[in-house]
């Protein structure tokens, strides 16, 4: 049996943790080495920082208070940029899941909508951008909107489409055992596609980093995209290259809480989902 | 063919249809269907795939509605799916998202008030799963149980809610021949025991003919007497209606030379294409069995 290559491979559990190791390594050495390289040439060389440059760096900004405003300043832009990210995503969630299981469930709510549905969701979000900050000004709303706009769309088709595809008879099961077509909608339909929504919500989340780091970079005093596009232009790397790890690290917890809200809360899903 | 007075067993009888037809986009899938069941009967359908029994069922159940004539339970025309007619499907009659015990009270559920008890219900349905021999199993999910399992949940999800006629559609379509003989006796056990009324779809003969106390062949294998009329195509018609004997809830029965001959005869009438009945000398001699002109 192969190890690594072809079709029929079958990495042993040790290999598989070294496989999976094996880029981060590669990618760490080639940028340890390059940084090495470049600052033994010029010290004070910004574009590959050491890693201890990029500590003292985040040292500053995360567990000294800043003098002007007194406020950890890395906390602050996190707490800044999750309010936005989760306001924003979470109303898509809602307003999705119930557009998109009325479409799905009501054939006369479907043909007064779905026409415009399809349309709108055909507008690039980002092209709405300077939209929103006309009619909603710079603050808060109108990044929220943007996060809420660039998400619901998908959220919307992807709960019409989970709708549709629940099985006709157990509509009409329902019907046969006296339920009402508002039963049906909230007692049979909705609790089995809510594990899909958390699952759309898991893939709605990258886009939602997207339009919260644009609408940041163009407007606000705070945030995590605020920041690294702030010190953008000094050039700030040993700044900009923990605050996208950081970036991403956040996005993985997301993904993970997610994850196993679904196995805890959705035994019936996961096992459906895997017998097809 | 004696005449029958059709408007006394419409009103004598449980189901009742005349001149029922259904055409999907053109084609005629069901031709001018009369057919009339009494309380108390377990009526099976069987026919050729393809022939229509599964949409008469719908038709029956309200999920789709027939292009002309009308569907009668107790004399009233049917309308969309709803509580006096129970079904079972092959697949899907189980919600996944709940437990056996709630899959089975959710019916009670739905139609009780705002303030009803829900530990009567858990009462009432732990009742009727003890009567399918599930009740140890009833804080599992359905893809925890066997198919034939499910099935017996659905059933007793069905009974509960005390429906006219429970229709089912290839029920055991899905199972193992060994689990389908022990289902099918526990079907009829069931019956016996609270004498409710099945109308049963199945494309196995030999189950058609164990189960039921009368059995109705459906067939677009007939002939209208016309020339070339093989190559119009035309809807499904029922070519047979035979009263049986309900002898022992036991599956020797199957083998008996009675029920031999039986099934080789409806095989002839039903399901070969070679062997052209013409519509007057179907075999229609159930006393309620009767043919509009």
């Amino acid at each position: 049996m192969p190890i690594f290559w072809g079709i029929h491979a079958k990495p042993p559990k040790i290999w598989k943790i070294v496989l999976g190791l094996l880029p981060f390594i590669i990618l760490v050495s080639v940028y340890l080495t390059a940084s090495h390289v470049r600052l033994e040439r010029n010290s004070d060389d910004k574009l590959l920082p050491s890693i201890g440059k990029m500590i003292q760096a985040v040292d500053g900004l995360a567990f000294t208070k800043d003098k002007r405003k007194g406020e950890y300043l890395m906390l602050r832009d996190t707490l800044s940029s999750l309010k936005r990210l989760i306001i924003g995503v979470l109303a898509a969630a809602v307003v999705g899941l119930f557009l998109g299981m009325n479409l799905g469930v009501f054939p006369g709510f479907n043909a007064l909508l779905m026409p415009f549905v399809t349309f709108i969701s055909i507008i690039p979000s980002l092209s709405l951008l300077p939209i929103l900050f006309i009619s909603f000004g710079i603050d808060e709303m109108g990044k929220v909107i943007l996060i809420f706009w660039g998400t619901f769309i998908l959220i919307t088709r992807d709960m019409y489409l989970a709708t549709k595809a629940i099985h006709e008879e157990q509509i009409i099961k329902a019907l046969t055992l006296g339920a009402s077509q508002f039963s049906i909608v909230y007692k049979i339909v909705l609790p089995q596609i809510m594990p899909r929504l958390i699952e759309t919500i898991r893939l709605c989340l990258g886009g939602g980093w997207l339009f919260l780091i644009a609408s940041e970079a163009i407007a606000a005093t705070d945030g995590l995209g605020y920041r690294i596009f702030l010190v953008r232009r000094y050039m700030a790397m040993d700044i900009i290259i923990p605050y996208v790890l950081w970036i991403t690290f956040l996005g993985y917890m997301m993904d993970l809480i997610l994850r196993l809200i679904i196995k805890w809360r959705y035994s019936w899903y996961v096992e459906m989902r895997k017998g097809g | 063919m004696v005449k029958k007075d059709i408007s006394y067993l419409k009103q004598k009888n449980l189901l009742h249809m005349e001149n029922i037809y259904k055409i999907y986009d053109g084609k005629v899938v069901l031709n001018d269907i009369d057919l009339s069941v009494s309380k108390g009967e377990l009526c099976t359908v069987v026919g050729p795939s393809g022939c229509g029994k599964s949409t008469l069922l719908r038709l029956i159940l309200g999920q789709e509605r027939p292009d002309k004539g009308e569907i009668f339970i107790e004399g009233k025309p049917v309308g969309f799916a709803s509580k006096d007619r129970g079904i079972v499907y092959q697949k899907y009659s189980l919600f996944p998202h709940l437990s056996v015990i709630e899959n089975v009270i959710i019916g009670k559920k739905f139609t009780a008030g705002l303030f009803a008890k829900k530990q009567v219900f858990i009462e009432e349905g732990m009742e009727y799963l003890k009567r399918v021999r599930l009740d140890a199993h009833y804080n599992k999910y359905p893809h925890e149980l066997s198919g034939g399992m499910q099935q017996r949940v659905a059933i007793a999800q069905s009974l509960i809610m005390k429906p006219k006629i429970l229709l089912m559609d290839e029920p055991f379509g899905a199972l193992d021949p060994g689990t389908r003989e022990d289902i099918q006796v526990f079907l009829l056990e069931l019956w016996e025991d609270i004498k409710m009324n099945i109308f049963f779809v199945t494309h196995d003969l030999e189950e058609a003919v164990f189960l039921g106390t009368r059995i109705i062949v459906l067939s677009q294998f007939y002939t209208d007497g016309l020339p070339n009329d093989q190559n119009t195509p035309k809807g499904a018609k029922i070519v047979a209606d035979h009263a049986l004997e309900r002898i022992a809830a036991s599956t020797t029965v199957k083998k008996s030379i009675k029920n031999r001959e039986l099934i080789e005869q409806i095989k002839l009438d039903g399901f070969s294409p070679e062997y052209l009945q013409r519509i007057s000398e179907f075999n229609l001699r159930h006393p309620d069995s009767f043919q509009t002109i």
